[in-house]
């Protein structure tokens, strides 16, 4: 899919400000996952500002995603605003009591597909829904987002192992690998070793590429998209806290609410307040 | 003897394959036990043998009801109701989809594998799920019954199948309701509240009983969730003693939903549970298990008797 240098400053500039809207929103609530949200930001923004067909939410031949990370659902949101599927002014209602805008996604904010939040079990439901939608003859593809932390859970590896059986060329899962989960790194808390052998040993079509370059990855999702006969991982390298130099790389930002001088810091490296 | 509840179960499901193109089924590399593999065989384009990989099973068909398909999800019931149940809870339940799981083996139905196979806290896992209705046949009829319940009820459906032959109970064609139990059998002195194989042995414990001039109603629940409230409360009071009887543990079972319903009405019948006491089983024959963990006729009289003494 064509990603012109105009288009691809526009999602620029629109990540940016996602990044100051959900650390806003993250602050505002004083609770929320800063960290993954962070890292995550060009791969969602990506596939719902420019690659994903969703007409609405409710489209039987829309794209679906499943955001296995589910505490990256400030994000999510995000994206969900400017798609038109949620109020414009809904960020300021995130984690309160009676917003449709919960810790981890909800059935009943437009525009899920899937509830999630417990890690390890959102690749085996979007493998449902690719094989469900490939049965219904629809083109509609499928997105898995999945941490690299979330890796640790058994469950991953059980729906690694039976997309590729069943072949679903329409499921394209993605590893927001940003090397750091909630105790500290991953090499320190539970390795993940030769990630792509790993995949690849599954029967995934593996690509790597730069998780935070637009470019590069609209082209890993080209090259999803071209790919026939089994399910395409892209582990994109990212960096945890993206964007905020004292969150990069720390752990200590994985779920940790934003105090005022923080939130002044952030801010200003992001270009200004809101 | 009637028939094999996994037989009926597996037939039923394959014969509304044919009114349902909806309808999907899911596996655990247990068809042959469970009986899905009937559906597998007419259907072949519409099974999935998931692998013993029982979370990505449920999770599998929590995708598939998301796009409309109508899943049902097959293997032993302890397994579905241990190994899935984050995926019944996060996604099944909590995302309202159109899932049924099916637990092949309830109780100590597969009974020479022993304690690890046998499913005695099931009940208690899925009926504390919202949304999610619990489902228990007694025979090959209220099995057709539910299976097609299953398939037309739109939500999260949970059945209670054995692995064990029930004799028959209710004539072919039947009308059963969901939520709705079913007096077995008339009596005024105490009511027994019972679902699957121990609607039977109630049953004989009423002809037991009736012998000592002891007169029992039975009442087969059919349903843990929703529970027929009415009937149970009106039972309790016109008898004035209770017994529950279930093949599961006493604690959080079918008994405790019934002493729930009880509690709320302000019904202060004495109440008997016969179920497994907070227990492990073992290895052995099916009766022999039912026998030792006091699920047998001998039991069921004994805990009727105790209530009515304490009238």
């Amino acid at each position: 899919m064509e990603l012109s240098i105009d288009r691809q400053r526009e999602l620029e500039a629109l990540c940016l400000r996602f990044r100051r809207e959900v650390l806003t929103a993250i602050h505002k609530a004083q609770s929320g996952h800063p960290g993954g949200s962070l890292s995550v930001c060009e791969i969602l923004t990506l596939l719902y500002q420019h690659r994903m067909h969703i007409s609405s939410p409710d489209d039987p031949e829309r794209d679906r995603l499943v955001l296995c990370k589910g505490h990256a659902a400030p994000m999510l949101y995000r994206n969900l605003i400017e798609k038109g599927f949620l109020p414009a002014d809904c960020m300021d209602t995130l984690r309160q009591l009676g917003s449709s805008l919960q810790g981890h996604p909800s059935i009943h904010t437009p525009g899920v597909d899937m509830p999630s939040g417990p890690l390890g079990i959102g690749l085996a439901a979007a493998q449902g829904m690719a094989l469900g939608l490939r049965m219904n003859g629809s083109k509609a593809r499928v997105y898995a987002v999945l941490g690299d932390g979330e890796l640790d859970e058994g469950a991953v590896w059980e729906a690694a192992d039976s997309a590729p059986k069943f072949r679903l060329d329409n499921l394209c899962a993605v590893v927001d690998y940003n090397k750091v989960q909630l105790d500290g790194t991953i090499d320190e808390i539970m390795p993940l070793r030769d990630l792509e052998a790993k995949w690849r040993d599954f029967g995934w079509h593996v690509i790597r590429c730069d998780g935070h370059d637009l470019r590069a990855l609209n082209k890993a999702f080209d090259g999803a998209e071209a790919f026939k006969g089994g399910p395409t991982v892209i582990i994109a390298d990212t960096v945890k806290g993206k964007g905020v130099s004292f969150m990069e790389g720390q752990a200590g930002w994985h779920g940790k609410a934003i105090d005022d001088a923080n939130y002044e810091k952030a801010m200003t490296e992001l270009g200004g307040v809101n | 003897m009637g028939k094999s509840i996994r037989d009926v179960y597996g037939e039923t499901l394959a014969e509304l394959g044919a009114e349902y193109p909806d309808i999907v089924v899911l596996d655990a590399d247990l068809s042959g036990s469970t009986k899905s593999k009937v559906f597998g065989q007419r259907y072949p384009e519409r099974f999935f043998n998931m692998g013993i990989a029982e979370s990505d099973m449920v999770s599998c068909a929590a995708g598939l009801a998301s796009v409309g398909k109508i899943p049902f999800a097959n293997t032993f019931t302890v397994f579905l109701t241990t190994l899935g149940l984050i995926a019944a809870r996060a996604q099944v339940c909590y995302g309202e989809m159109n899932v049924k799981l099916a637990g092949a083996y309830c109780g100590m139905s597969d009974a020479l594998d022993g304690a690890t196979h046998h499913a005695t806290e099931d009940i208690a896992f899925m009926r504390v799920l919202p949304n999610m209705q619990v489902i228990v046949p007694s025979d090959a009829t209220s099995t057709r019954w539910a299976t097609r319940y299953a398939a037309e009820h739109r939500g999260p459906v949970y059945l209670r199948l054995s692995r064990s032959e029930y004799p028959d109970l209710y004539p072919q064609g039947t009308a059963f309701e969901a939520g709705k139990g079913k007096i077995v059998r008339e009596g005024g002195d105490a009511v027994v509240f019972a679902i699957g194989i121990m609607v039977h042995k109630a049953l004989q414990a009423a002809d037991m009983l009736q012998a000592e001039g002891i007169s029992l109603r039975v009442v087969d629940l059919l349903s843990v969730k929703p529970i027929d409230r009415d009937l149970i409360v009106r039972c309790a009071r016109e008898t004035g003693a209770v017994v529950c009887a279930e093949e599961h543990q006493i604690t959080g079972g079918a008994g405790s939903a019934v002493a729930e319903v009880l509690a709320w009405a302000g019904v202060g019948a004495p109440t008997e549970f016969v179920g497994i006491q907070d227990t492990f089983t073992e290895t052995g024959k099916y009766d022999d298990l039912l026998k030792k963990y006091g699920l047998d006729a001998d039991s069921v009289a004994g805990a009727v008797r105790k209530a009515i003494a304490r009238k």
